[in-house]
């Protein structure tokens, strides 16, 4: 799990005084959902591209697979959806995917194969310009798929499918690293990240502001307190979780400790006379500390804000 | 090598599934079919001139229907219409991708973008090979047809002469698609390449041959375009497109002049798509 499959150095893209991508070092460890994260325009699909050469980086590095990102001994064992399925309009799905299998000089089974496990089988003999949304975007992963790659990348693989559809694309990308495939993941369904990742990379502005694990982002469970007097409970509160571990939000008090130890936090405030008149967990989701990193919209999810 | 056999045939069979390939190719054989048999045969017929035969002698106009006349019949068309028709489909089969997103899917599956380019400029260039032998067989078909019906004796063409003209016409329909490719190329887009192209191949180098008798370094320049070249290789193979002359059809170069600079340019128009294609970014 510890070898590197995809490593940037300094990875850099510069569009005439537009920095896309500011000295980004990302790592991928084989065997692990990766998700890359980050708001629109933040340098995610322009980091995708470097890493499969459609764009040259301006400085920087990037391998994959241990070559020289681009190469096409590397593409080849690379499957990748990136920024939507382009295909041929007027071919029909399945004879896109035969294209792409020539290309790689794989037999049609593959194809075949393909389409079955995004099922679309049922449907391949139609023209690519008669799919809804979701049916071109899982031809997209089906292309990915093919060949079995090492690293399957996926750019926001979940664009325009219905919940059932991104149920299955979620357990498909499960089911991908138990295979043992290494999958990039895109995504700005930030729920559906934090439960199929292990590790996470948050971009904003060209910058890789974080890589962790998803555990590691989240940080230490928090405990909502709801008690009176505030001072009193706030000076029993930072010695159990120290200075930095509580944090005042009107009359209640955000106090980072496992849940577990709530109940030692419920003693101490009862025994100091303080009345405890609520306790419950405040899990942060990733989507908090995403909003947080990146301050979209003030720092809180907007209704209609999209991020990817 | 391998990969470049693979490209080539993956981009043909989407080229061969595409149906503008075989509307353009259609479009050429009629138009081949109208103005090299159907029109000099009616007027022949009929006794009257069109405005491409008037005052041509009925006999004259029957020999340009009959087998012997193939090689300058399948030519003739070639510098002006037909060299639009594939300046279009090379255009289209590069610049169509990029609009769709399918350099980007193919790009990211494995095979270099020189056996990519490679690949598909030889599908093109298939094409356009599959495109003159239609031409050919249509062409020894309709002129037999004709000399059977007129109860004239069948005289094919030699096969020095069928080969010399098989030859002219697939490069100057191969130089012309090459051109729309590496337009489409540079372009990104299928629209704005064959527009410019048709302005280009149809407007721009007529206006600068008119503009060249009145200064000396424009006519230097039109010795090396394109459309000259073309015009002036089916010229020296006497094509006048019939009885009378065709449009595009020059006597500006000598042969071999034509022929190097048509060679030329089939030569250099795939390579500088190639070196495109290679150093660019695909965002």
């Amino acid at each position: 799990m510890n070898e590197l499959v995809v490593q940037t150095a300094g990875l850099t893209k510069r569009y005439g005084s537009r920095l896309a991508v500011d000295r980004v070092d990302l790592t991928v460890r084989r065997g692990e959902v990766y998700g890359f994260l980050g708001p629109n325009g933040a340098g995610k699909t322009t980091t995708l591209r470097m890493l499969l050469g459609l764009v040259r980086p301006t400085s920087g590095t990037a391998t994959v697979l241990g070559m020289a990102a681009g190469s096409p001994a590397v593409t080849e064992r690379v499957g990748a959806l990136v920024e939507g399925p382009g295909f041929m309009p007027y071919l029909s799905g399945r004879d896109n995917l035969v294209v792409l299998a020539r290309y790689r000089r794989l037999p049609v089974s593959v194809v075949d194969e393909a389409l079955e496990r995004v099922e679309l089988s049922g449907r391949g003999g139609d023209a690519f310009r008669s799919y809804s949304l979701g049916m071109k975007q899982r031809l997209g992963v089906a292309a990915a798929l093919m060949g079995d790659p090492e690293l399957i990348v996926l750019d926001e693989p979940t664009n325009g499918l219905d919940p059932a559809g991104m149920a299955a694309m979620r357990a498909l990308v499960v089911d991908l690293a138990r295979s043992g495939q290494t999958v990039l993941l895109s995504s700005h369904l930030l729920a559906e990240v934090q439960e199929i990742c292990h590790r996470v990379g948050v971009i904003a502005d060209g910058r890789l502001l974080r890589e962790s694990t998803v555990t590691d982002l989240l940080g230490t469970p928090r405990v909502q307190v709801r008690a009176e007097p505030v001072e009193e409970a706030l000076a029993i509160a930072m010695r159990l979780a120290g200075d930095d571990g509580v944090q005042v939000d009107g009359a209640e008090l955000l106090v980072s400790l496992p849940e577990e130890r709530s109940a030692e936090l419920v003693r101490a405030l009862v025994g100091a006379g303080v009345d405890v008149h609520s306790v419950h967990p405040s899990d942060r989701s990733l989507e908090d500390v995403f909003f947080e990193m990146t301050a979209v919209g003030g720092g809180r999810p907007m209704s209609e804000e999209k991020v990817s | 090598m391998t990969t470049i056999v693979a490209s080539a045939r993956a981009d043909l069979l989407r080229v061969r599934k595409w149906s503008a390939t075989w509307v353009i190719g259609a479009a050429w054989l009629v138009l081949m079919v109208l103005f090299g048999y159907v029109f000099n045969y009616v007027a022949y017929r009929s006794g009257s001139g069109s405005f491409a035969t008037e005052g041509v002698v009925g006999e004259a106009l029957l020999r340009s229907v009959l087998p012997a006349n193939v090689p300058q019949t399948i030519t003739a068309g070639t510098p002006m219409f037909g060299g639009a028709l594939m300046m279009v489909l090379g255009a289209m089969v590069a610049a169509s991708g990029y609009g769709w997103g399918s350099w980007k899917t193919i790009l990211t599956q494995g095979p270099s973008r020189f056996a990519v380019a490679v690949g598909s400029l030889l599908s093109l260039t298939a094409v356009v090979a599959v495109t003159v032998l239609a031409s050919v067989v249509m062409a020894l078909g309709i002129s037999t047809s004709l000399a059977l019906v007129e109860g004239v004796d069948v005289v094919l063409p030699s096969a020095a002469d069928l080969g010399q003209g098989v030859g002219i016409a697939f490069l100057v329909l191969l130089m012309w698609a090459l051109f729309g490719y590496l337009l489409g190329t540079l372009l990104r887009g299928p629209a704005l390449a064959v527009g410019l192209g048709l302005v280009w191949s149809l407007v721009v180098e007529n206006l600068l041959r008119g503009v060249g008798s009145l200064l000396g370094w424009v006519e230097t320049l039109t010795t090396v375009l394109p459309g000259t070249a073309a015009g002036s290789l089916v010229g020296s193979l006497g094509a006048s497109g019939g009885p009378e002359g065709a449009p595009g059809v020059l006597t500006a170069l000598s042969g071999t002049h034509a022929l190097v600079t048509v060679l030329a340019y089939v030569v250099l128009l795939p390579l500088l798509a190639v070196l495109v294609i290679r150093r660019r970014d695909l965002a």
